[in-house]
């Protein structure tokens, strides 16, 4: 646990990339297993279970500090760990900390009661840096500037081998990571992962650079609607089946309906919308699914999942990522002939002879609701994991606009946790603002700097760590779509909101309505 | 009569009425009584000055030899009387433990008084004077790092650290964020007695407070002005002291391989040291963390406590938690903004920038 502590306080401090990947290399190298793999999944993100909750330590500091100076501390911190970290009494006991796989195995095999001896024993005789590091690594969530693709790519360093092939594996691989070292230092072959139900890396797009058209060449691209809905990829083998999200995580319960439909093996890339009698319903209607864990047969029923599938990794169990795209989409052809059902779809290849059509239908493409815009692959591309270069690229519909009001201001979290740099904005119904969305992005640091000062200076009111301030600040916000939403007062909810201009100069009653707002809703036909 | 009918927060600072004199006013006026020497509390132009000659020094440094029209050297524990004789107020300096001449302020008159503490430290330093706790029946504190997360560790801790990431990254120059007055000169002795003989470098901004720091006698050993370097690679493994201001700056890119250290109480605070680019934060502080703020008013035994200059929400907090009577004083101009500044550049002046 000492040296895990003192890795996260050198990577946390070192801006520079390479120093960092020195830094865990070093630490691998002169780690035993299964400390160092445990360390690499709390690094990567791959814990499967918090071993408290942050309700507990808030308990637990509760019995220890005063409650209003514990939010006062906590207000000025910004970040709960490390205010922990900093209040909780030191004690003049001094006991060995033990391994951070012995750590990890005494916080598994707790029951709840036990895991809050552990953590007061604990807490009490570690210094703020690694009662820092126990609260972040027990509620998983340590950031300390690697990235998991960072730390796989550094895995590959260590290793000596291609990033791409720790890709292939890391879903099929779990905590501590023994048979990776194994392999990665020569002492045994590459696991073998071929029957295994696992995630897949998936191949991602460039956006379509601006000002830079595209030299369209009939034969050379692939051109497809880019759908609005979620990315999933479907594995079916021997062992099995299972639906996971982009981010890896098995969704396969949400939508059993999908699931119960297909059988044959294959390792299949698409979009999950919900799909009634073979239409593509908004996202809007994909969110009430989203939102559920488990779903009830009545809610299946009217919104089915549907799988809009364009591309193929393995076929049976043949894995087919070299192959060009052109002859993945004739085995995915193959694959779904064997299907047969009507939730189940091919993503259609649009016909686009000249760059004058190819725009026809992008702009086409932008009015439709139940599309974000184009897809433009390369005939010849192979699937390749991450973001390679000249091969995807994805043509966004543009974004809507709308000039609203500022109105709350809360602080962020970590890097920002000193700013205000969480807004809740709002648009005019008669006099009156009504809050229509949260945004945090889209403004330089520059600019953050400056919006931070003018909450401070502005403020007029406080609940919480929730700041109100006047209502003076117009902002242009940029979103994707705007959906009628019960949920909110305003009726509507934004989808991807984010700062595209701070209009410093506008005065707040020129801001736009609720009614203009609503004019942007799209109606689905 | 109350204290508060006497001595009262006016726009441009502490007021003390029967003595017609500010203490550490922001603006110029006829008699200033002086604290210390750092920006915030010390400015050019008053017609009078009372000060210790410490704190003169450092005016006269930073302001020019006409920082005032007249000046009055007050030693620490002589009574000097201010105001008329048959009411009289009584003046007295006690040492602060802040920085180099800092004092408290003792104001005595009909029978009550003031301990005007200023800006002040419990923990060791050797570059001035202790603090001496002077009971009294008002204590006006400040509150810079009142919040029970602020714990500043032995300065010898925190020097060790950056002696070990000299030996670790040797090729590196380690340039390190300090204020130019007080935290300047404790660094380099700090570094000094840890038996660290090298030359240290620094920017040309901290030049003249070492000067006067060691016309009274204090040893600083050798020290370079980084300007004078032609050969700036040579400084690979060396020591750079400048103004936090000086750290994310142009000037520092002409210093070989940099790796940023930053001394000051904001540095426990994981965001404030990434907010600078901090890659070596340590946590040296001329003020009071919460314990010794606690410790020092219970030891000061005040009837009642003004706090004033930073968290004073926490500190009332606690202090009406254990019986003792407290008020914020809100004096405008030394924490500027709104509650949550918290730049030491801001509380601590602007430290020669
Ligand atoms: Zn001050
Ligand atoms: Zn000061």
């Amino acid at each position: 646990m000492k040296s895990f502590s003192e890795l996260l306080q050198q990577l946390y401090f070192t801006s520079s990339n390479n120093e960092k990947s020195c830094l865990l290399r070093d630490y691998l190298a002169r780690t035993p297993d299964p400390d160092r793999g445990w360390t690499i999944a709390a690094l990567a993100g791959t814990l499967t279970f918090d071993f408290f909750k942050r309700q507990a330590i808030k308990t637990l500091m509760l019995e220890r500090v005063d409650a209003d100076l514990f939010a006062m501390s906590y207000d000025y911190v910004g970040e709960m760990s490390e205010t922990v970290a900093h209040l909780w009494p030191d004690s003049s006991e001094t006991l060995e900390l033990p391994s951070l796989s012995a750590l990890i195995e005494q916080f598994q095999q707790a029951n709840r009661e036990q895991v809050k001896e552990l953590l007061v024993k604990y807490l009490s005789v570690m210094t703020p840096e690694q009662r820092w590091s126990l609260l972040k690594l027990g509620t998983r969530g340590l950031r300390v500037g690697l990235s998991t693709r960072s730390v796989k790519r550094i895995l590959a360093d260590y290793g000596n081998v291609e990033v791409s092939e720790i890709e292939t594996l890391w879903h099929a691989l779990a905590p501590p990571y023994t048979e990776l070292f194994d392999w990665l230092e020569g002492r045994s072959e590459k696991p073998d992962i071929r029957d295994a139900v696992t995630y897949h890396p998936v191949m991602l797009a460039h956006p379509l650079p601006e000002n830079n058209p595209m030299p369209l060449a009939k034969e050379e691209w692939q051109v497809e609607y880019k759908y609005d809905g979620i990315r999933v990829q479907l594995v079916i083998t021997e062992k099995g089946k299972a639906l996971f999200s982009r981010t890896g995580d098995d969704i396969s319960a949400a939508f059993p309906d999908l699931l119960a439909k297909i059988d044959e093996p294959g390792v299949i890339d698409g979009e999950l919308l919900i799909i009634n009698n073979g239409t593509i319903d908004t996202f809007n209607a994909l969110q009430q699914r989203l939102n559920r864990k488990k779903p009830g047969k009545k809610l299946m029923k009217e919104l089915p999942a549907g799988f809009m599938v364009y591309d193929i990794l393995v076929n049976g169990d043949c894995p087919v990522t070299a192959l060009p795209l052109s002859e993945r989409r004739q085995l995915l052809a193959n694959w779904l002939d064997k299907v047969r059902s009507d939730t189940v779809i091919m993503s259609p290849v649009i016909n686009a002879n000249t760059l004058v059509e190819l725009h026809a239908i992008y702009t086409e493409a932008s009015a439709d609701p139940g599309v974000e815009g184009l897809m433009l692959k390369r005939q010849d591309s192979a699937y390749q994991p991450g973001r390679p270069a000249g091969q995807w690229y994805k043509w966004k519909r543009q974004a809507k606009h709308l000039d609203a009001v500022i109105m709350y201001a809360q602080r962020g979290h970590g890097k920002r946790s000193s700013f205000y740099s969480d807004f809740t904005f709002g648009v005019w119904q008669g006099d009156k603002l009504l809050p229509i969305g949260k945004a945090y992005s889209g403004f330089t640091d520059e600019e953050l700097k400056k919006l931070d000062n003018w909450v401070r200076r502005n403020g007029i009111g406080r609940f919480g760590p929730v700041r109100e301030v006047k209502k003076e600040l117009v902002v242009e916000v940029a979103f994707d779509a705007i959906h009628p939403s019960k949920r909110h007062k305003s009726g509507v909810a934004l989808r991807f909101p984010r700062f595209h201009r701070i209009r410093w100069d506008k005065p707040a009653s020129e801001a736009d309505t609720l009614d203009n707002a609503l004019s942007l809703i799209v109606s689905h036909t | 009569m109350q204290a508060e009918d006497w001595l009262q927060p006016r726009e441009h600072g502490l007021y003390c009425l029967p003595a017609d004199c500010y203490i550490d006013p922001t603006t110029p006026v006829q008699c200033a009584l002086i604290t210390h020497g750092h920006a915030d509390h010390a400015i050019g132009g008053h017609k009078q000055v009372i000060a210790t000659s410490p704190t003169l020094a450092i005016m006269r440094t930073r302001y020019g030899d006409d920082m005032a029209a007249q000046t009055q050297t007050l030693d620490y524990d002589q009574p000097y009387q201010l105001g008329f004789d048959d009411d009289p107020v009584t003046c007295t300096f006690f040492p602060a433990g802040h920085i180099l001449g800092s004092a408290q302020i003792l104001l005595e008159y009909r029978g009550k008084r003031v301990v005007v503490s200023g800006d002040y430290k419990r923990q060791s330093d050797p570059t001035c004077q202790p603090f001496s706790p002077v009971p009294c029946d008002v204590f006006i504190t400040e509150a810079t790092f009142a919040l029970p997360v602020f714990k500043h560790p032995p300065i010898a801790e925190e020097c060790q650290k950056l002696l070990q990431s000299l030996q670790l990254f040797e090729d590196r120059c380690h340039l390190v964020g300090v204020y130019a007055l007080g935290k300047c000169q404790r660094i380099i002795l700090a570094l000094r007695e840890l038996g660290y003989a090298k030359p240290i470098y620094l920017h040309g901004a901290q030049l003249k407070l070492c000067e006067l720091y060691r016309n009274h006698g204090l040893d600083l050993g050798e020290l370079t002005d980084v300007s004078a370097v032609t050969h700036k690679a040579s400084l690979a493994g060396e020591i750079v002291l400048a103004p936090p201001s000086a750290l994310n700056s142009r000037w520092s890119r002409s210093l070989p391989k940099v790796r940023k250290a930053m001394a000051s109480g904001w540095m426990q605070i994981r965001a404030r040291a990434h907010q600078r680019q901090v890659e070596l934060p340590l946590v040296v502080s001329d003020h009071c963390d919460w314990q010794a703020l606690l410790e020092t008013i219970a030891e000061v035994n005040a009837d009642e406590v003004w706090v004033t200059h930073g968290r004073e929400d926490a500190l009332l907090h606690q202090l009406k938690l254990s019986g003792i009577k407290a008020r914020a004083l809100s004096l405008v101009g030394y924490d500027g903004e709104s509650d949550d500044t918290s730049d030491e550049e801001i509380t601590e002046g602007a430290g020669g920038l």
